[in-house]
């Protein structure tokens, strides 16, 4: 209990090394001991998220060095919030990878579950960790994991990753560099400690530099517009078994060490205030060129890859924003579109592997083929374009709420056409889904249960999830959200 | 400015350079090779506040009083080995990725690649 906030990074991180060993014997071992690792990292983000709540935030010190020295981890409601969302996504789409690995030799099988981990390692300690150095390796981990899995996909998976991996690795690199114009001005890496030295009064043009390079760096990992390049075509070439994880979360914890970084450590006043206001910028063109550009895709996932430009920047828009109401509809955006991102591409990829169709055409009387995939399917495009009871309506409701306050008129307009976009291109496809007539489908097609249970059931309690956190959005924001706050909003 | 600084100016040479190469070289193992060169500018700067005038590796050999101004920092090399480590595996994971690459379209120039993506 006293090493939970370690022991969350620390069991997949070992699993994963164990992984590969076990599956040189059997691959079903190997899976079942991968999904009990995710089970048991999950419950203990949970219940560290609790205690978190319970008794406030807690700094664990690794190897029992105090900091600045030593290496500290924080779970506070945010760190401790994101661990959770991190978590349950890793899970649920270990469970829906499942069908996918079918007929996949033992090393290939035994491969993925260990990649699979050390990425969900590699996020976990992203959002665990109070050392700015830390986050950097962490950083690295994850994007190593998650450059082996998208390459795992198509042949054309490795050319759009391999682009990925230089702009990945720049940015990463950009991160250290501002890293190290921070510790040439503080001496201490310590987010905390590097926080109170910062408001101290350090040299403005070595923190100025810091604070460039850092929001760079983060800004490139969370695919903010106009560094969101490598993006559509690492995602849609990408196999189905990794995408709804990587999708979901990868980008948003890009974000969050962006928000922690801005907020937590560098502060909005100053070179953060100004990094925030560029960022705003950006954030307002992606939200409308990231929707019209997934209005004119023809393939399904590209088209999620695209809208997912456009859903970063809604995040990002919320940092920008700055109130209360902003950045708490930014920390909902976070949680809200990783579950629906999650089930659009879980019901998507689940609709390939049944019928092999990807394309917005061939969509045509899919409602009838797969009416309980297609449910959760239009349940989550519904939550994107943000119909109320749904949760995509909450999220949206605060960011124009703190716009407003803020007399941010331009973000409101941002808000509003990205909002009509998006419905447009779902309708579109949604409409072809239930009304379009069906291009006959293959002989014995009919089955039931129409896909496989652990393919389903995770689409099915993501698309409950949009209903659920719409309906419950109150009780999150003010048990969670409320408190992920920095001080001060 | 006095040859103090020339560190430093050789740390964003490279950096420059790296970035050059990887925007306008056409061949992905020569992107890759200019990755690393950004990466070593990155280590150069790091190990450069690390130094010190006249001050020796912090390996303390024996002598009761231990005055850290004698001594140059070892933090920066300590994560700038973890640095080392993090492009090494960032190379071969590339190096893994051309090969697959080289195996399906038979090249690693990037125009002509792009030519075979399109067909």
């Amino acid at each position: 209990m006293t090493h939970l906030p370690v022991l969350v990074v620390l069991v997949p991180l070992v699993a994963a090394l164990l992984i590969p060993v076990l599956a040189l014997g059997s691959a079903r071992a190997a899976r079942i001991f991968a999904l009990a690792a995710l089970l048991l990292t999950q419950a203990m983000a949970d219940l560290a998220l609790h205690r978190v709540l319970v008794a406030g935030t807690w700094h664990y010190r690794l190897g029992g060095w105090a900091p600045p020295w030593g290496i500290e981890y924080v779970l506070d409601p945010l760190s401790g919030g994101m661990a959770v969302l991190v978590s349950f996504m890793a899970l649920l789409t270990a469970i829906y990878a499942g069908p996918h690995l079918a007929g996949a030799t033992r090393i290939r099988s035994g491969t993925f579950h260990a990649l699979f981990l050390l990425l969900a390692a590699g996020l976990l300690g992203i959002v665990v960790t109070g050392d700015v150095f830390n986050l950097y390796v962490f950083l690295e981990i994850s994007s190593l994991a998650g450059y082996a899995l998208l390459a795992s996909g198509t042949p054309r998976a490795a050319v759009a990753t391999f682009r990925y991996l230089l702009v990945g690795t720049v940015a990463a690199t950009f991160y250290l560099l501002g890293i190290g114009f921070f510790y040439a001005a503080t001496g201490t890496l310590n987010m905390a400690d590097l926080g109170a030295r910062l408001a101290g009064g350090a040299d403005p043009t070595l923190v100025g530099m810091g604070v460039a390079l850092v929001t760079v760096g983060l800004a490139v990992k969370s695919a903010v517009y106009p560094l969101h390049g490598w993006l559509p075509d690492a995602y849609s070439h990408a196999p189905a078994s990794v995408i709804p994880f990587v999708a979901a979360v990868m980008s948003k914890v890009g974000a969050y060490a962006l928000f922690r970084m801005l907020y937590f450590v560098v502060g909005t006043a100053g070179a953060g205030g100004e990094a925030l206001r560029l960022l705003g910028l950006a954030a307002a063109v992606a939200v409308v060129a990231g929707s019209a550009m997934a209005l004119a895709q023809r393939d399904v996932r590209r088209m999620l890859a695209y809208s997912s430009v456009g859903q970063m920047g809604y995040v990002i828009m919320g940092f920008a924003i700055g109130n209360a109401a902003g950045v708490t509809g930014a920390l909902l955006h976070i949680l809200n579109h990783a579950v629906m991102k999650g089930c659009l591409f879980m019901s998507g990829g689940a609709v390939a592997w049944r019928t092999r169709v990807t394309s917005v055409r061939e969509y045509a009387g899919m409602a009838r083929r797969l009416p309980l995939t297609m449910a959760g399917f239009s349940l989550a495009a519904l939550s994107m374009i943000g119909l109320p009871p749904t949760c995509g309506f909450f999220s949206k409701w605060y960011l124009v709420l703190g716009a407003l306050q803020r007399g941010a008129w331009p973000f409101v307009v941002a808000l509003v056409a990205s909002s009509l976009m998006t419905a447009a291109y779902f309708l579109r496809l949604l409409e072809r889904a239930y009304f379009g007539e069906a291009e006959a489908p293959p002989a014995g097609e009919r089955r039931t249960p129409e896909l496989p249970l652990s393919l389903l059931a995770p689409v099915l309690v993501l698309a409950l999830g949009t209903l659920a956190l719409g309906i419950f959005n109150q009780s999150i924001v003010t048990a969670v959200i409320r408190h992920a706050l920095p001080g001060g909003l | 400015m006095g040859l103090g600084h020339a560190n430093y100016l050789l740390a964003a040479a490279l950096l420059l350079l790296g970035l050059h190469g990887l925007v306008t070289r056409p061949n992905l193992v020569r992107k890759l090779m200019a990755m690393s060169v950004l990466q070593v500018a990155v280590i150069m700067f790091f190990l450069s506040l690390a130094a010190k005038d006249r001050a020796h590796p912090p390996i303390v050999l024996d002598g009761p009083v231990v005055r850290a101004r004698d001594y140059i920092n070892p933090l920066p090399h300590a994560l700038m080995l973890t640095a080392i480590v993090v492009s090494v595996s960032t190379t071969g994971v590339a190096l893994a990725l051309l090969i697959r690459i080289h195996r399906r379209y038979g090249t690693l120039e990037e125009p002509e690649l792009l030519e075979r993506l399109r067909e």
